[in-house]
């Protein structure tokens, strides 16, 4: 083996082999995909948020030249709405799902009431100003807790009040004898604004049809190509799940968007079986926003009660959780169980209770964002804790230290019918980022500036979330439809290549990377010589995707189990080699050599190359090294950490200046610290723009006012600080690596940090709370409310 | 229709296009130049930029007819050498893509922030970029592989920040 064989390359700051196609610009997204004979779609999409369909005239655009098929949602009967796979909390015959195409009525403004097929996709837009619709308006509602009121617009006949679910966890009695009992009680109204996930590359589909053999083949900006491919075939369409290919190319981020399945995949599928030419569909912005799937969208009320030293003895929630007109794909269990079963963050809180009531409204559908309900319960117990802290008049580090989960107390088990979390020390994480801050010293300046009439605000987070979700009998308890473990394939060819194909897609955490880092240890294998195959259900074994921060803690296991089977049998080769016993054999540094021989070995290279030529293997074993595991973990795995940053508000305008940004993430131990700080950067900014810039706003007639780029504020470089990124590191004991996750710790413990501060700055002003985003404005508008 | 001639990373390209046909259809459909990404329909991201006579344009908003007799520079044009331009060489020691959609217009709008401020400050750099958004990195990495590519491209030593 050569000398780069035996340099560790796990916790090296490798720079990513994925990037040298994407920075020269040969990168291969799904709009980049070409076909022969390829037609091109185009949507119309209702302008009302809720109307009835008398009649559609397709005749005029039909007759334009270019106009291949004009497509209304009666003639894609023949296949079903799309399914729900997570009907979470128990469902009384009230789940609705879209169809590729409305039929009779539209439920949310956007949703496609015809598609055009044409040679071109200017063709395709001309078209669609010749189709004529005739609507009935009917009444809207937007508001996810007015939904439910009596009289309002009804979305669903099978749905009375608008409700989804109601879902309850934690003990409802001890927690209303807390709250009646407490010496301290606090309460508050708390939303969590909805969001648009935004990724950079919006979605699209493209689908080709080969007649003589009834197979499909789908491109996909996907995260879970066989979860699609599942769906798609086993669910919609009714066809063997064999039928169906399904490709994602370079994907263009995903937050959670792209993990489910749309309309347009249906409807480009269907057209091209139609058709028999392929068909494209790539969303513009607009549409994005007003059809591909929302996040959050919560309105709280919260109490949260304890004794005057400062213990928080408990918590009552009550949340009103928008899903949107229609369930998306796994909309339930995101409002339910990833919110409600981690709602009391990293502190010990005997009586809680937690009611979550999930509705439709007329808006798009609403389902995970990075972080996918875990942001939402962070948010709210952070923002509580402040909100405790400040009506004792104790420091709020102090209130979170006396109240965290001790790390004797691991595995702890929070009562919320979670598994319990697996390992936590929370104490070091708040010290070093006080630490890093400067805490004493810029409480100092705090109070000194006010003397000035200058507004400095601390805020703190201290978050705990869930990764890598499973075991597949808990998930399925939750009502989760399928498995969640993950899958890889590891084969040595005969020139020592080494090929891993993973059921993961990663679409910009740098798999590629960092599963080859880890190959490249365990094997002792040059690291060039490993290659990461996924993307594509031809040539992966099933997988359920990327999402979720679980492509490494259950992805990453499955690929280190199928090593370790690997080198099992290299080892009993090796044995039949050297004429020694299996069990003397070891594996060291790319060898495997007899224990106290180290010079009576074989190397690796040699064992593949006798293994895959396999002239002579011994009894019973099959020729090549060729190992699959499918890896369901006994648990999730559970991040956490402290961030804390200073803003400063100017009284006169509002204006917001965040002027350091702090995060120690305890993410388990780390395979990549630049890939890590740079999931960590990605996901501060995605909650630094919930608390200062962005919400999706509907008006009270369904229209999305944010419905472009130009309204939805994503934060350019110039709104955004630096991040002061550092660690303490717990191990994980649920997977051999010790990991734990990345990808969503950063928006989880970011948007109520910002919020803090703010709320620290102003509370000179009286302000107690006040609703994200903290737009100049509204930080105005609070600061002169007590007045 | 109109027949433009176009220069495109140095190669010379007569065709004729619809009029309203946006300078980003014509590099990615008539030319086949997929680099240059389209990420809004509202001139905000910047997934579309390239270089138009020396500055950095929305190829999403300047119809192609516009364009003749232009020289335009694309993400593939960068680095016709096969060696990497210091700002690709930037994004890729600094960790400043992810997913990598929206960095061949990040690059070609740092090509002429560079140029008219070959020493910027991190904060010129923040501003000179507004026009080009990323989901993935919060900016941060970009922010520094722009800083690396000005000093390389100043002639200082840089080295590998992460060897």
């Amino acid at each position: 083996m050569t000398a780069e064989a035996t340099t560790r390359m796990v916790g090296r700051a490798l720079k990513r082999r994925e990037d040298p196609q994407l920075i020269t610009g040969h990168g291969n997204f799904l709009d980049d995909v070409k076909l022969n004979g390829m037609t091109h779609a185009a949507v119309l999409r209702s302008p009302y948020a809720h109307a009835r369909i008398r009649s559609i005239n397709t005749s005029k655009a039909k007759a334009l030249p270019g106009v291949v098929a004009v497509y209304v949602g009666t003639d894609m009967t023949d296949v079903n709405p799309l399914p729900c796979a997570w009907p979470a909390g128990g469902f009384k015959n009230n789940l609705n799902t879209p169809r590729a195409i409305a039929v009779d009525v539209v439920r949310f403004a956007g949703e496609a009431v015809a598609v055009v097929i044409a040679e071109d996709r200017y063709i395709a837009r001309d078209a669609l100003d010749l189709i004529d619709v005739d609507y009935e308006p009917l009444a809207v509602v937007v508001d996810p807790e007015k939904a439910t009121h009596p009289g309002a617009p009804q979305l669903h006949e099978n749905a009375p009040n608008n409700i989804v679910v109601e879902w309850n966890a934690g003990n409802r009695d001890s927690t209303n004898a807390a709250v009646a009992n407490a010496q301290v009680v606090v309460k508050e109204r708390i939303v969590n604004q909805r969001l648009m996930p935004t990724p950079m590359e919006t979605r699209g589909s493209i689908a080709s049809y080969e007649s003589s053999t009834g197979e499909f083949t789908l491109w996909s900006s996907s995260q879970a190509p066989h979860v699609h491919r599942l769906l798609l075939t086993a669910f919609v369409f009714g066809i063997p799940e064999t039928k169906l290919r399904v490709i994602a190319p370079n994907v263009g981020g995903g937050f959670g968007q792209k993990i489910f399945v749309y309309q347009d995949m249906v409807f480009c599928m269907w057209a091209a079986r139609k058709l028999g030419r392929p068909v494209k569909f790539v969303e513009d912005r607009s549409e994005n926003f007003k059809s591909s799937s929302h996040g959050r969208d919560h309105v709280t009320d919260v109490e949260i009660c304890g004794t005057r030293d400062g213990r928080v003895t408990g918590l009552r929630i009550k949340t009103y959780a928008g899903l949107g007109a229609y369930l998306s794909t796994i909309a339930p269990g995101v409002a339910t169980t990833l919110y409600g079963r981690i709602v009391t963050g990293v502190y010990k809180i005997p009586n809680v209770s937690i009611d979550v009531i999930a509705t439709y409204t007329n808006t798009a559908m609403v389902d995970a964002y990075r972080g996918a309900g875990r942001p939402e319960a962070s948010y709210l117990i952070e923002r509580m804790m402040d909100r405790w802290a400040a009506e004792l008049g104790m420091d709020p580090a102090e209130v979170r230290r006396i109240n965290f989960i001790q790390p004797h107390e691991f595995p702890y088990n929070n009562g919320l019918g979670l598994l319990p979390y697996d390992s936590g020390n929370y104490a070091p994480a708040l010290d070093k980022a006080l630490a890093t801050i400067g805490y004493a010293d810029m409480r100092r300046e705090q109070a000194e500036l006010r003397k000035q009439g200058r507004y400095l605000g601390i805020g703190i987070s201290s978050y705990v979330e869930i990764c890598g979700v499973a075991p597949t009998a808990w998930a399925n308890g939750q009502g989760w439809g399928a498995g969640l473990w993950e899958s890889a394939n590891v084969r040595i060819h005969l020139t020592g290549q080494v090929v891993v194909t993973t059921g993961s897609l990663p679409h910009g955490q740098g798999v590629e990377t960092t599963f080859a880092q880890i190959v490249a240890d365990e094997l002792g294998v040059p690291y060039d010589n490993v290659l990461i195959e996924h993307s594509d259900t031809a040539g992966t074994p099933f997988g359920y995707g990327t999402y979720g921060s679980r492509s490494l803690a259950v992805g990453g296991t499955a690929m280190v189990k199928s090593v370790q089977k690997i080198k099992e049998k290299a080892k009993r080769l090796a044995a039949h080699l050297l004429e020694a016993n299996p069990d003397d054999m070891v594996f060291a540094d790319g060898k495997v050599h007899v224990k106290g021989s180290p010079d009576k070995s074989k190397t690796f290279g040699e064992i593949a190359l006798y293994a895959s030529v396999g002239a002579s293997m011994p009894n019973g074993e099959e020729p090549f090294l060729d190992e699959t595991t499918y890896y369901d973990p006994p648990n999730c795995t559970f991040p956490f950490g402290t961030h804390i940053c200073i803003v400063e508000v100017t009284p006169e305008t509002g204006a917001i200046e965040l002027k350091r940004y702090v995060g120690v993430d305890d993410v388990g131990n780390i395979i990549n610290p630049l890939i890590v700080h740079g999931q960590l950067h990605g996901g501060i900014a995605q909650g630094i723009a919930q608390a200062l810039f962005e919400q999706a706003v509907y008006d009270d007639n369904g229209q999305l006012l944010s419905g472009t780029l130009m309204d939805y504020a994503v934060p350019t470089a110039a709104m955004l600080p630096n991040y002061e990124i550092d660690h303490t590191v717990t191990p994980s004991p649920v997977n051999p690596l010790g990991v734990k996750g990345a990808g969503e710790a950063g928006t989880i413990g970011s948007a109520q940090c910002v919020m803090n501060a703010i709320i620290d700055a102003l509370s000179p002003f009286g302000v107690q709370h006040m609703q994200m985003p903290a737009t100049p404005e509204r930080v105005w508008k609070a600061m002169h409310a007590h007045k | 229709m109109a027949k433009i001639t176009v220069t495109v990373n140095g190669k010379t390209h007569t065709s004729d296009v619809e009029d309203r046909t946006l300078l980003v259809h014509y590099l990615r459909e008539h030319l086949n130049l997929t680099g240059t990404h389209i990420g809004c329909d509202t001139s905000q991201c910047g997934a579309c930029v390239v270089v138009v006579n020396g500055k950095s344009v929305k190829s999403c908003t300047t119809l192609a007819a516009r364009c003749d007799g232009a020289s335009v520079t694309t993400i593939e044009g960068l680095s016709p050498d096969g060696q990497l331009h210091p700002l690709q060489e930037g994004f890729w020691e600094c960790h400043g893509l992810q997913c990598g959609f929206c960095t061949p217009g990040m690059i070609m709008a740092a090509t002429d922030l560079l140029a008219q401020t070959p020493n910027p400050t991190d904060d010129e750099i923040r501003h000179g970029l507004e026009g080009n958004l990323c989901r993935c990195t919060g900016y941060h990495n970009i922010v520094r592989a722009v800083q690396y590519a000005a000093a390389k491209m100043r002639g200082e030593q840089v080295s590998s920040p992460n060897a």
